[in-house]
């Protein structure tokens, strides 16, 4: 494979490109899925191509193949550079990328069990274990089982000097039971919702979840929901779950900190971005215990890697600090245009996309309180956990999510269960009323597998590292649902 | 594009090598290309070519699916190999029946010449013709042009055989300055139906009318939805539960309700494939010819769509809105149409003392998929209109609303449909929607 991309970037050089680097990915997927006491669906994926990214007469072109023969990898890289001179037809200025070592290096994940080498039937063994356990909950109505597994191998190689070798192992895993009733489903997951929780680390990383140990309560807690309260429309004081503030970290931090989104890239998609550079340093994005981070280089967690898709080590970059907003995720065009070091965001969800900023492990950084004295310190509010719905504005501030499950905090304790959960609030409003953060032993690193951004298309895999937190004064039980 | 001959070849190929009681093998062939464009200038370029051999392997009732982009004689055999291997090791699905039988295809068009021919330097003078129109109007051009080329072919041990070629295009385009932004698309099978120019326009019309935008108390108004955002809703409706899984898990709008009332006597939703004004699609991912299904009619819920696992379930016949396996979520509609009435934009507009036009919908979400609530916002280009006449620009709101009590308010139906993503889709006058913010 090395050898294929050296030869698309001389290729792309010869002609005419003033500057070319191509990726070549070979991937291994295996999905196990179970649903109602049987086998939903057992797959297994190879992929694997050559992407070439070039600069020709100012501007970017990129062509990728599937096929390993010479005459398409030629191909390709002659067709990135007619598509680079095509892009400089309609340029107002040409590409100037902050300056970056050429790295030769390898990295790879750390794993202890490879879990292309762990038979199905354990796999199938453990998530019907789960299944029967859910299954015996009277009332469920559905119960299912996900298993993912990925391997890695990439190839890096630029015309600047850059050659990468990389390659990671992804495993994860969820269950989930859905109760059906009195005109309502819901839904209860463990770990996570949406994909469960996911690493790059090996199958050790499904056995330690313990799923079998968490399928009963969820049974019959989707049980309950169906006849729970409903959330009461209110503003009071919310505490999030670990899962659940991911993506709240996710969708009003991650996102919005992306350069591209700031310069205006991605307005016909995804929108842009209210952190405009005006407000670098400048803007109060949350209360002062706030302290927001992207970090590349967290042994095992699903955004990490050595290098990003443009060669750039891995790497930490705060985003907020005490509360004041001070960093973005960024590229070496993006950066250069702060007249900044790359941050090593550029990341292509495989050899056939060019590479465009992507959260790394963006990540809250814990406090010194806990879930147990943020419970007991309130009088009146709702804890919430896990996932169930997103919905943001184009700027990233008007937000609305839901929860699988809530319940109700009175004096200190927690009461009776709530359904259908969810809040609403303006980004920097809703952060600058954090008043609360668990501490480090109960902060955990999320795997989401679906972050969606681009044109065309790209599922990127990330992590946030989390601790439940406390917001006073939010809104909650928006458009009450029965 | 290698063509029907050779493509049925590497099918049997993987049909030969699969050792089971009963196999299919797809193959899809992709060549597609991107022209991304913001702020007046080209900062993205893409092409891709890419290919898919998969093969689902039965052996009694247990199933394994492999998948492959190589197309190789070895590679083939291998991807047979696995899906074998997976079967062999797999437990039983009780419920599985079998494969579908071959049933004949229809021919419809799907594949235009001028598309397949498109070239980076004509995609780069289409975004310069939106770029053109956004600047003569003060404004900067942001969006994007893709095509697609590709070949679909499916065939299983039970005698399916079906293969097509297709073509795809689709213009974006947001026309946007510090204030105000606008929106329009086109999509279609034939560039010789695109006008850039005309696109352009509506989106930098929208651009400049909506300068000068004020916030507008949250509430319950009557709203023109134009059919982006319409085409929207119907999408989420389909998601939450237009698919036969969805009724069988009890978790559609639909479950238990099949005849009964469920929305407006006027709303009459379906799904047609195999329709020209669509993109069109003979058969499915099973190779399974594409039916018309009736969703709704004048109101009544009459059924959702198949493929063969759930048509096995209650002794039906695939309607064909497979996916490729192994797919959890279940058959979707991809093809919708909400019948269309004798309206236009202006009408509504003109028959409305107090509402909100809107032009599409950003990010929108399952809040409740029995009660089909969803949320989301208004984009570029969201309008307050008063006394029967368009009174200014408002910002954006979001909106929590069960889509089947939106249907049930609607007033006038727009004459015209539009190809959005997944559907064909009329304005709409609603008389209540709900903005929470």
């Amino acid at each position: 494979m090395k050898d294929l991309v050296k030869r698309a970037v001389d290729r792309a050089l010869s002609g005419g490109a003033t500057y070319a680097d191509a990726r070549a990915v070979v991937t291994r997927r295996q999905d196990v899925n179970t649903k109602n006491g049987a086998p939903e669906g057992i797959s297994d994926l190879t992929d694997q191509g050559i992407g070439v990214r070039v600069i020709a007469d100012g501007a970017w072109g990129f062509a990728s193949t599937s096929s390993p023969r010479l005459e398409d990898i030629d191909d390709i890289a002659a067709r990135a550079v007619q598509i680079a001179r095509a892009s400089a037809t309609l340029s107002t200025k040409e590409v100037v990328l902050a300056p970056q070592e050429p790295l030769q290096a390898e990295w790879s994940s750390e794993y202890q069990v490879d879990p292309f080498s762990v038979p199905l039937e354990k796999k199938l063994g453990l998530l019907m274990d789960a299944d029967q356990i859910i299954r015996s909950v009277s009332g469920v109505r559905v119960a299912s089982g996900e298993m993912a597994f990925v391997r890695e191998e990439k190839w890096f190689v630029s015309s600047e000097g850059a050659d990468i070798t990389q390659q990671r192992f992804q495993s994860g895993a969820g269950i989930q039971a859905m109760a059906e009733g009195k005109g309502e489903v819901q839904r209860r997951s463990f770990p996570g919702s949406f994909g469960g929780d996911n690493a790059n680390r090996g199958y050790e990383f499904v056995e330690q979840m313990n799923l079998v140990g968490n399928a009963k309560r969820i049974a019959e807690e989707a049980v309950a929901l169906l006849s729970a309260d409903p959330c009461p429309s209110k503003n009071t004081t919310l505490i999030l779950e670990g899962g659940q503030l991911a993506l709240q970290v996710h969708e009003s931090c991650g996102h919005p900190a992306e350069l591209d989104r700031v310069f205006g890239t991605e307005r016909s998609f995804a929108g842009t971005s209210f952190l405009t550079t005006d407000k670098l340093d400048r803007l109060r994005y949350g209360a002062e215990i706030v302290n927001l981070y992207a970090d590349a280089t967290i042994p095992g967690a699903m955004g990490s890697f050595g290098y990003d898709d443009e060669g750039v080590p891995g790497q930490r970059v705060d985003i907020v600090k005490k509360g004041v907003f001070t960093g973005y995720l960024s590229s070496r065009e993006t950066a250069a245009q702060l007249g900044i070091q790359s941050g090593a965001a550029m990341r292509a969800s495989g050899w056939n996309r060019s590479p465009i900023i992507r959260m790394t492990n963006v990540s809250l950084a814990p406090g010194d309180s806990s879930l147990e004295k943020m419970i007991a310190e309130t009088d009146d509010g709702v804890y919430a956990a896990t996932n169930k719905s997103w919905s943001i504005d184009d700027q990233r501030l008007n937000f609305q999510f839901g929860t699988e499950i809530g319940w109700e905090i009175k004096n200190g304790q927690l009461g009776r269960m709530l359904r259908n959960v969810n809040y609403q609030g303006v980004t920097p409003e809703f952060w600058g009323k954090c008043d609360a953060i668990a501490g480090s032993d109960e902060w955990h690193v999320w795997g989401l597998l679906n972050c969606g951004k681009g044109e065309p298309m790209q599922v990127m895999w990330v992590g946030h590292g989390v601790a439940p937190a406390r917001f006073r004064d939010v809104r909650v039980g928006i458009g009450r649902q029965g | 594009m290698i063509g029907e001959a050779k493509a049925l070849e590497m099918l049997e190929a993987a049909l030969s090598s699969a050792d089971c009681e009963q196999a299919e093998a797809i193959l899809s062939i992709s060549d597609s290309a991107l022209t991304r464009f913001a702020d007046s200038a080209i900062h993205q370029n893409v092409a891709e070519v890419n290919a898919m051999i998969s093969v689902r392997a039965v052996i009694g009732k247990k199933i394994g699916v492999a998948r492959g982009n190589q197309l190789d004689a070895e590679s083939i055999r291998d991807v047979a190999r696995r899906a074998v291997g997976l079967a062999e090791l797999a437990a039983e699905d009780a419920e599985f029946v079998s494969l579908p039988q071959p049933q004949p295809v229809s021919q419809v068009t799907s594949f235009a010449e001028k598309t397949a021919a498109s070239t980076p330097e004509r995609r780069a003078e289409v975004a310069r013709a939106v770029a053109t129109v956004a600047d003569q109007h003060g404004c900067k051009a942001s969006g994007s042009f893709s095509v697609e080329t590709a070949e679909l072919a499916v065939a299983n041990s039970l005698g399916v055989r079906a293969y097509a070629t297709s073509t795809e295009g689709a213009l974006i385009a947001v026309a946007a300055d510090d204030a105000s932004s606008g929106y329009a698309e086109w999509r279609g099978m034939d560039l010789a139906n695109l006008d850039p120019k005309s696109v352009a326009e509506t989106a930098a019309r929208k651009c400049v009318e909506g300068r000068g935008a004020e916030p507008v108390d949250p509430g319950e108004y009557a709203v023109i939805l134009e059919p982006l955002a319409v085409g929207d809703m119907l999408f989420m409706l389909a998601y939450m539960g237009i698919g036969a899984l969805a009724v069988q898990e009890g978790r559609s709008f639909m479950s238990g309700r099949i005849g009964e009332e469920i929305t407006g006597k006027n709303i009459s939703i379906w799904d047609d494939g195999t329709d020209p004004r669509q993109l069109p699609s003979a058969f499915d991912w099973e190779g399974v010819p594409r039916q018309k299904v009736q969703i709704i009619e004048n109101g009544l819920a009459r059924g959702p769509v198949y493929d063969s696992y759930t048509a096995h379930k209650e002794g039906k016949e695939s309607t064909g809105h497979a996916f490729p396996a192994p797919n959890t979520w279940g058959p979707m509609p991809t093809h919708m149409f909400l019948g269309p009435g004798d309206s236009s934009v202006e009408d509504m507009v003109a028959s409305t003392d107090r509402g909100i036009l809107v032009t599409r919908f950003h990010y929108t979400n399952v809040v409740h998929e029995k009660q089909t609530v969803f949320t989301g916002m208004t984009r570029d280009g969201t309008f307050l209109i008063e006394n029967g006449a368009i009174a200014r620009p408002v910002n954006n709101l979001r909106f929590t609303q069960s889509i089947l009590d939106a249907l049930a308010s609607v007033e006038m139906i727009g004459r015209d449909l539009q190809l959005v993503e997944y559907a064909c889709a009329p304005a709409l006058k609603i008389g209540k929607f709900s903005f929470t913010s």
